[in-house]
């Protein structure tokens, strides 16, 4: 399989990979996937005043999946978490060129954004 | 040393020069059909498949005339399994085989079914090995066939081919053994081995893609199949059709070079796997080798590296070529079934790599490649939210996952 040239630029240099402090109550934390499908995403996002401040991920899975969860945490930065919330995967898919065979690693991408929102939320009595 | 590095030997190899350089004048100077009984053309290709059948039957301790040229293992697996079984159906209808097994030989196994036959698909041990006693069991008085191949082409364990051949004689029930990745780089025998059909090819064994061969026992006893391709009646009416004259002479080269050179050959190969392993287990933690230990291929090495998906790792090892039993990797989204079978975790099937050494690989390809995984899969470590995880002391095996 090739990879498109963003695919490969995210996997090279990806963005905001690390870990925030998940005690932290102004982080949410998404852990989505598993490791016996081969890819599982780690996505925090830091939110100050209803703004996404900072964002880090952690992904094991393949190039796709990186690039994937990479280029959510760039895309997350700076919106509010309503706005972050509403990122579609298709728009993740449209920007990356993944084929049909990874649409799923953008599938988990929206799901880890929903689930570090819904992460944050909970702690900040938000439901 | 070159980039590219090809350390994937077990899906093809290059043409050896010197096999190459035999082929050459097949193509446009002695380029007759071998069917020709009435001219020089015919009569010089005619000679030349007569020279390679022999050179086939050397490595393989058979006759000349036992040998049945197609267009590789994928036809010699499928003609030696349907052929067989439309020839005895009236005998039974029973065949045995292994989880393990090369597509060709399941697939092959799996459309019998659907016509009526009955297949047992015999599990494998933890170090990809069959056991006798399993073997033994399967058999029933509808067998006629047991289907197992000689070396497994993701974990290179060596099959206990002699051992099965006895089980096979004693029961009268026809072996085939898919050779195709243990012809050339294990010693093969077909007499002492018991084996009655032998699937090889000639890619593999640093020949011509487009060639292989079937090995058909003719005496003790004389095995019968039907053909899947009629035509012209060629190769004694198992498979018709204009011989690959180019091909076979390159498939007999490759064999006769592999004779005189295997003993040497597969010295070196074992040496620059035990390097290539010991390397990197020196170098990472929580890398687990898949398949036994010695029983094994000295070319091949099937190993999984913890937390690191297969498919990322090889993205970063891009002018290496090598292979992953990641899903990822193929259209369908399940691992390795060979992994699997051995019971290798879904995870860990994700994590492995299959290093496949060969004739034209260096030792200091080998010290090349052994750093670059270590720091890939340091560097995807880092990027690991498992191996986060796991230094934290989380039992990953505990963690409810939401499975997609």
């Amino acid at each position: 399989m090739s990879y498109s040239n963003k695919v490969i630029d995210h996997y090279n240099n990806p963005r905001n990979m690390g870990s925030l402090d998940k005690a932290d109550e102004s982080v949410g934390t998404g852990i989505v996937g598993a490791p016996e499908c081969g890819d599982v995403m780690k996505l925090q996002l830091k939110v100050e005043n209803g703004v996404i401040e900072d964002a880090k991920f952690k992904t094991f899975g393949c190039g796709s999946a990186i690039a994937s969860s990479s280029l959510a945490t760039e895309w997350v930065k700076g919106k509010t978490i309503d706005e972050a919330f509403a990122i579609k995967n298709v728009e993740i898919v449209s920007e990356l060129n993944l084929p049909p065979v990874k649409i799923h690693c953008s599938v988990l991408a929206e799901d880890a954004i929903k689930a570090a929102i819904a992460d944050y939320r909970n702690k900040n009595g938000e439901d | 040393m070159e980039f590219p590095i090809f350390m994937d030997n077990h899906s093809t190899t290059p043409v050896d020069p010197r096999v190459m350089e035999v082929m050459i004048p097949y193509f446009t100077k002695a380029f007759g059909n071998s069917a020709s009984r009435n001219h020089s053309f015919g009569w010089e290709a005619e000679k030349a498949v007569d020279r390679a059948r022999g050179q086939i039957a050397q490595l393989l301790h058979c006759q000349a005339k036992e040998i049945i040229f197609t267009s590789g293992a994928t036809e010699s697996n499928n003609l030696a399994i349907k052929g067989a079984a439309e020839m005895y159906h009236e005998k039974g209808n029973h065949i045995i085989t292994v989880v393990t097994e090369h597509k060709a030989v399941l697939d092959s196994a799996k459309r019998l079914e659907r016509d009526g036959f009955e297949v047992t698909y015999l599990p494998v041990e933890s170090d990809g090995l069959v056991s006798l006693e399993a073997v033994k069991d399967a058999i029933t008085d509808k067998t006629i066939l047991i289907s197992i191949m000689m070396a497994n082409n993701e974990i290179g364990v060596i099959q206990p081919i002699a051992e099965i051949g006895v089980i096979a004689k004693e029961k009268g029930v026809l072996f085939h053994c898919d050779a195709t990745q243990g012809v050339g780089k294990i010693p093969v025998d077909v007499q002492a081995m018991g084996v009655d059909l032998l699937s090889l090819s000639a890619h593999k064994i640093y020949g011509p893609k487009g060639i292989g061969a079937l090995y058909v026992r003719k005496r003790n006893p004389r095995v019968r199949i039907a053909p899947l391709i009629d035509g012209g009646g060629h190769e004694r009416g198992m498979r018709s059709g204009t011989l690959n004259i180019p091909g076979i002479v390159g498939l007999g080269e490759a064999c006769e070079i592999c004779e005189k050179e295997m003993t040497e050959e597969a010295a070196r190969m074992k040496r620059m796997q035990q390097r290539l392993q010991s390397l990197i287990m020196e170098g990472l933690d929580e890398v687990y080798l898949n398949g036994h230990g010695e029983k094994r291929l000295p070319q091949n090495l099937n190993m999984s590296f913890a937390y690191v998906e297969g498919e990322s790792l090889l993205m970063g090892l891009k002018e290496i070529a090598l292979s992953s039993g990641s899903a990822c990797t193929t259209a369908s989204l399940e691992p390795s079934y060979v992994l699997r079978a051995l019971g290798v975790g879904s995870d860990l099937a994700h994590s492995s790599l299959r290093f496949g050494l060969g004739r034209f690989n260096t030792d200091e390809e080998v010290d090349y490649v052994a750093k670059r995984v270590i720091e890939t899969v340091i560097r995807l470590r880092e990027m690991s939210p498992l191996y986060e995880m796991a230094k934290e002391g989380i039992d990953l095996k505990s963690v409810q996952w939401a499975e997609h």
